[in-house]
């Protein structure tokens, strides 16, 4: 299981501005240790958002996303109290989910 | 011919003083102050306070103690607001401290973990993270929105000040640099990083209060002896031993030089 994700979401106006701070070494299978062995690929492949059961982003992750991956996203609707979830999987099947409360 | 020629002449004439407009302007930090701004909610200095934390609140070190007792000038146990006095005289060590100095005190002391085991590889790196990071990462958190208030009162502090500035304009090594050389001047760069000039309260302040910080190239927190230690390297001057005298007094020079700023670290820099 990995490690903690930060989560704030906040309405404004009807739309909900959601972000995440995600936790991983991702690292991208090209880079070289200190003995010149490869440092094998790990990173997020997949990121999923829920709002009440309900999707509200999909993406795919990749090597060119950074180390400790930052996500800002929107969308309509969301009322203060109700719940935001948020999920990511890794190329070695870990997995990792955290939920937030919206302000 | 001669025309081409005067055209180029004026194409560059034109770009150079375009150049120089959009730098006077202050464009290039503007963009970085957006950039920050930008990922300001993102910190992942967070987790190391995080992990921090859950450091200093747990029995560790062979004595299996806590550092809960630990007082970082501000009495036993205070963590909250003592950054931002820090480094001052402790008269159960009878010197002059900064915050990794203290900790080291503490550690040894109460969790009876040997100096050198703390010292041996104090920086962070690759799946490596040493104890001693994070919880400087939490200590200088909980000193966030506090005012600078470091004191000079006390004769051993006045010294490691006047030390510190010393230390702050002496030239040496291979490129007979000092520290004052990129740092006491207004608006200086390297490439797009602005330099601060620490003789200036308002640069002083802007600096000091950002760090400790998460370097996002590196894609890890420092602490401020990494950031000394990584200035004297780029001066090319020898290594300093970790938490040791000179780069406590250079932290007192510019600390003091900070006062009344308002710490707002862990930082976040590119």
């Amino acid at each position: 299981m990995g490690n903690p994700m930060k989560i704030r979401a906040s309405v404004k106006d009807g739309v909900t501005e959601v972000k995440v701070l995600m936790q991983h070494e991702m690292e991208t299978g090209l880079r070289k240790d200190a003995d010149g062995k490869l440092v094998p690929a790990w990173h997020i492949t997949e990121v999923k958002a829920q709002h009440n059961g309900k999707t509200v982003l999909e993406g795919q992750f990749g090597t060119a996303v950074s180390k400790n991956p930052y996500l800002v996203f929107r969308f309509k609707g969301g009322a203060p109290g109700e719940k935001i979830s948020v999920n990511w999987v890794d190329n070695k099947g870990d997995t990792r989910s955290d939920e937030a409360e919206i302000s | 011919m001669n025309i081409s020629i005067l055209k180029n002449a004026i194409l560059v004439f034109a770009m150079a003083s375009y150049c120089s407009i959009a730098f006077a302007e202050g464009s290039v930090p503007k963009e970085i102050a957006a950039y920050r701004e930008m990922i300001s909610d993102g910190n992942p200095a967070e987790f190391d306070e995080m992990r921090g934390e859950e450091l200093w609140k747990k029995p560790g070190g062979p004595n299996k103690v806590s550092m809960e007792k630990c007082d970082l000038g501000k009495g036993t146990g205070v963590v909250k607001g003592a950054y931002a006095e820090l480094p001052r005289y402790f008269p159960d060590t009878q010197r002059v401290q900064d915050l990794e100095s203290r900790l080291i005190t503490c550690m040894t002391t109460l969790q009876g973990t040997l100096e050198s085991d703390i010292t041996a590889k104090p920086f962070g790196g690759d799946n490596y993270k040493p104890e001693i990071e994070s919880l400087v990462a939490y200590v200088v958190g909980q000193s966030k929105g506090v005012k600078m208030n470091v004191s000079l009162k006390h004769p051993k502090e006045k010294e490691a000040y006047e030390i510190g500035k010393r230390v702050f304009t002496y030239r040496a090594g291979p490129y007979d640099f000092a520290c004052s050389t990129c740092h006491s001047q207004d608006n200086l760069r390297i490439r797009m990083q602005n330099l601060q000039n620490f003789s200036n309260a308002k640069d002083a302040q802007d600096s000091y209060t950002t760090w400790p910080a998460y370097r996002v190239s590196q894609g890890l927190f420092r602490s401020f002896q990494w950031r000394l230690n990584d200035c004297l390297r780029q001066q090319r001057f020898p290594e300093p031993k970790y938490a040791s005298e000179v780069t406590i007094a250079l932290t007192m020079y510019m600390a003091k030089n900070a006062n009344d700023g308002v710490y707002a670290g862990p930082g976040l820099k590119r």
